[in-house]
């Protein structure tokens, strides 16, 4: 029991940031009906912006700023650089085909994701990062719930995941940013009569979904997983794992289903092979596609041709 | 509603000498595209007035002789590399150029094949069957394979369909990598399946009836064989029954349903045929290489079936050899820092003097590029960053002019990634601005990315080659998505 229990709180924890990346392909999803590919990427380069802006306050064992400030400007950085590097990626790779072949979309974003991961193998070095967080956050402190041990980080991580969340469901549920959001989902065409400007609306989805997967580099970073290139590309199949799952285009959709993708693949992981665990996330992906691909909380969509 | 792809379909040509269905601005618009001006108008006029059987032959003819021209292991090594290619290229070319489906893991199949080979024909697990019965096996375990895989996609539409491919192409690097030591609840010791990151060696050559193949030249000539057989099956396809159903539903599935076509069977058989391909190229590959290994599998390589397939043009036949010669011949080159050097120059040069047009302006650009050049180096040595002399970075007959253009600094990581993040800005940039800022901007982009590539790229060699790749992917896609030698799709609404 008590090690269901641990089993249970890393799932949560890792779910935490599987549900931020899963928001951004949803949120991307929703208002243009198109996955971004490269999605993983922006997360990895996420990853890395936190690990430079750390190092640029004088790394983690002799920080020239409080822990506290130093975590904020990590964050900061990473859901800036994130943003900035999404809604380029969206200017100059994706706006061009907005109408064409979907086909074309996918490989272009295809080629971001290589282009991406390139980049950093060429800007930072093969070298594995890490951010080394018991330097800074003492790993001891936190609390217990009986014999389970949640460490500062891992309610850092979570905590900061759920506020992104609820950040993001207040920005697109009731404000007009969210409303123009929601309007140019349903009909980008009737959404220009009505006077919205579509192409700042999409920039501000890249801004706020890279945002997010900035922000879920930094916290996997905090957990202690290991930063380089590659680490995009499970952890995006996961986040639209997930996205799936919850039913993409659906907010809550995509956090419950991040928790669940998180919890699944724990519980794998302690109970069964821990190297087989990258398969789970796989099984539901086949299994929800093939019963519900609606997701769970996903509305049938009703197409009139 | 679109134009067909080679520009050669008698069947539906009707009496105005306009296809069914193509209205008169269609048709005049393939016209004015057919109009090509320039010094080899001429030359590619009378090429395709060629009947189409000798314009096969003229690059078959030339692929026969190579080997008898050649005894350099190297040369051949490419052209069995580039064969192998061709057929990867050839089977994704029916599941994604006709059916439009996006198979984003039809590596694994490639993989899968030569895994299946390895396991039957190698001492890993002491199964040594003749190669008569291994390749029809494996052929045919990779087609059900792929009909697995294809069965969860009759029910997605392209993008999921892509990633949940996507899922598992990596998937099946995973288990290839992590089965080396697998516990099957029968045994009592964990088994070695793959041979984990080593992967299995000593597979054994292909033999048939006696006739072993131990020489380059012998798969050389199995794989000329073998793409022959596969281009004129393309070819072959083209116009046919299922082609015609594949290439309509990659149009519009909805309305490919509504004549008829079964959408489910045809995705299906479009999975399983493009699997079969690539589990043959597989056993090929695994005893070409006498091994199979995992890290042939990555996602480099899809790109560069993607990108090799997009270069001439999705669906297109010849498109798709050019392609295929592009991004294997290429890269090759690109190995080699000297020639790479030469490629880069003539390559930007020629994009200049294409894309420019006036020579006025041309002149123009490449004085000021030199100004440029020169101005920056004042710069550098004014600000006293510390440098490199010519011998000290670069050889060969460039050398001297190389040497006294482009300032390099001594931390090349330094400069050269700074250089590369502007560069890559900068080029962005330049799309967002009208023409007369572009020439403006252009010899300070232009040094830019000299200096880039001298200071930084040109050490990096395969990480330059990704990232070309990945930015060609990109731009042929915004500038040109009909690839190099396909035609622009023209819809009428």
């Amino acid at each position: 029991m008590e090690y269901f229990g641990e089993q249970l709180v890393n799932g949560i924890i890792v779910g935490g940031v599987y549900a931020l990346i899963a928001l951004g392909y949803t949120l991307i999803y929703g208002v243009l009906q198109f996955l971004n590919l490269a999605h993983g990427e922006l997360y990895m380069m996420g990853a890395f912006f936190g690990f430079f802006a750390m190092v640029a306050v004088g790394g983690p064992s002799a920080a020239v700023v409080p822990t506290w400030l130093m975590i904020i400007i990590m964050f900061l950085v990473a859901m800036g650089g994130g943003a900035g590097l999404g809604v380029a990626v969206e200017r100059f790779a994706y706006r061009p085909l907005r109408k064409s072949r979907r086909l074309a979309a996918l490989i272009s974003a295809l080629g971001v994701s290589l282009f991406l991961q390139s980049a950093a193998l060429l800007l930072f070095g093969a070298r594995v990062r890490l951010y080394d967080t018991g330097q800074f956050i003492n790993l001891r402190s936190g609390f217990s719930i009986g014999s389970i041990r949640i460490d500062i980080t891992e309610i850092m991580v979570v905590v900061g995941s759920l506020l992104l969340m609820a950040i993001l469901w207040f920005l697109v549920n009731r404000t007009q940013l969210g409303r123009s959001m929601r309007a140019v989902a349903v009909d980008q065409d009737a959404a220009v009569m009505n006077g919205i400007d579509v192409d700042r609306v999409i920039t501000i989805t890249f801004a706020l979904a890279s945002g997010l997967a900035g922000a879920a580099g930094v916290m996997s970073g905090l957990l202690l997983f290991p930063v380089d290139q590659y680490m995009g590309i499970f952890a995006g199949l996961k986040g639209f794992t997930a996205a799936v799952v919850g039913g993409i285009g659906s907010i809550p959709g995509a956090m419950l289903g991040g928790f669940i993708i998180g919890i699944v693949e724990a519980m794998a992981t302690g109970y069964l092979n821990p190297t087989y665990a990258d398969f789970i996330a796989f099984l539901i992906l086949v299994l929800v596609l093939l019963i519900r691909p609606t997701g769970i909380l996903g509305k049938k969509n009703l197409a009139k041709v | 509603m679109s134009e067909n792809q080679t520009g050669n379909q008698p069947e539906t040509a009707g009496e105005s000498g306009r296809g069914i269905g193509t209205d008169e601005w269609v048709a005049q618009h393939e016209q004015r595209l057919n109009q090509a001006s320039g010094p080899f108008a001429a030359l590619g006029q009378r090429w395709l007035q060629l009947p189409r059987g000798i314009q096969w032959l003229v690059p078959l003819t030339i692929a026969l002789l190579i080997p008898f021209l050649t005894s350099n292991d190297y040369i051949l090594r490419i052209g069995v590399n580039l064969g192998l290619f061709l057929m990867l290229v050839v089977g994704l070319n029916l599941t994604v150029g006709y059916a439009g489906l996006l198979d984003l893991g039809f590596v694994a199949f490639y993989g899968f094949g030569a895994y299946m080979y390895a396991f039957v024909a190698s001492p890993q697990f002491g199964i040594h069957w003749p190669t008569w019965l291994a390749i029809p096996m494996v052929i045919a375990v990779t087609a059900l394979f792929g009909l697995a895989l294809g069965t969860p996609s009759r029910r997605l539409s392209g993008d999921y369909l892509a990633i949940a491919t996507l899922f598992f192409g990596q998937m099946f690097l995973v288990l290839a990598v992590s089965s080396d030591a697998v516990q099957f609840p029968w045994m009592q010791e964990p088994v070695d399946v793959t041979g984990g990151a080593n992967g299995i060696t000593n597979v054994d050559p292909f033999s048939f009836f006696g006739f072993t193949f131990s020489s380059m030249t012998s798969y050389y000539f199995l794989l000329l064989g073998l793409i022959v057989i596969g281009v004129f099956a393309t070819l072959r396809i083209h116009n046919s029954r299922h082609g015609l159903a594949w290439r309509a539903m990659g149009e519009d599935a909805l309305a490919a349903q509504h004549m008829t076509i079964p959408p489910v069977r045809m995705k299906l058989l479009a999975f399983t045929v493009g699997a079969a391909v690539a589990g043959l190229a597989g056993s090929v590959f695994a005893s070409v290489q006498l091994g199979v290994f995992p890290s042939t599998f990555k996602l480099p390589l899809l790109i560069m079936l993607y990108a090799a397939l997009i270069l001439g043009g999705l669906g297109s036949v010849p498109g798709l050899v050019i392609g295929a010669i592009i991004m294997v011949v290429l890269p090759e080159v690109l190995r080699f820092p000297d020639y790479s050097n030469w490629l880069f120059f003539i390559v930007l040069i020629v994009a200049v003097v294409t894309t420019l047009k006036s020579w006025k302006i041309i002149t123009a650009v490449f004085v000021s590029t030199l100004a440029v050049g020169f101005a920056a180096n004042g710069i550098f040595l004014a600000l006293g960053v510390p440098y490199l002399t010519t011998p000290e970075w670069t050889e060969g007959p460039l050398a001297p002019i190389l040497g006294a253009w482009v300032f390099m600094p001594e931390d090349r990581l330094l400069y050269g990634n700074i250089a590369f993040v502007l560069l890559v800005v900068a080029i962005a940039w330049m799309t967002t601005r009208t023409r007369r800022t572009r020439l403006i901007a252009l010899p300070f982009v232009l040094w830019l990315a000299v200096f880039t590539w001298e200071v930084r790229l040109l050490l990096e060699p395969s990480v330059t080659r990704q990232l070309l790749i990945g930015a060609l992917l990109i731009v042929l896609m915004a500038a040109r998505p009909q690839g190099l030698f396909g035609k622009p799709r023209v819809e009428v609404l």
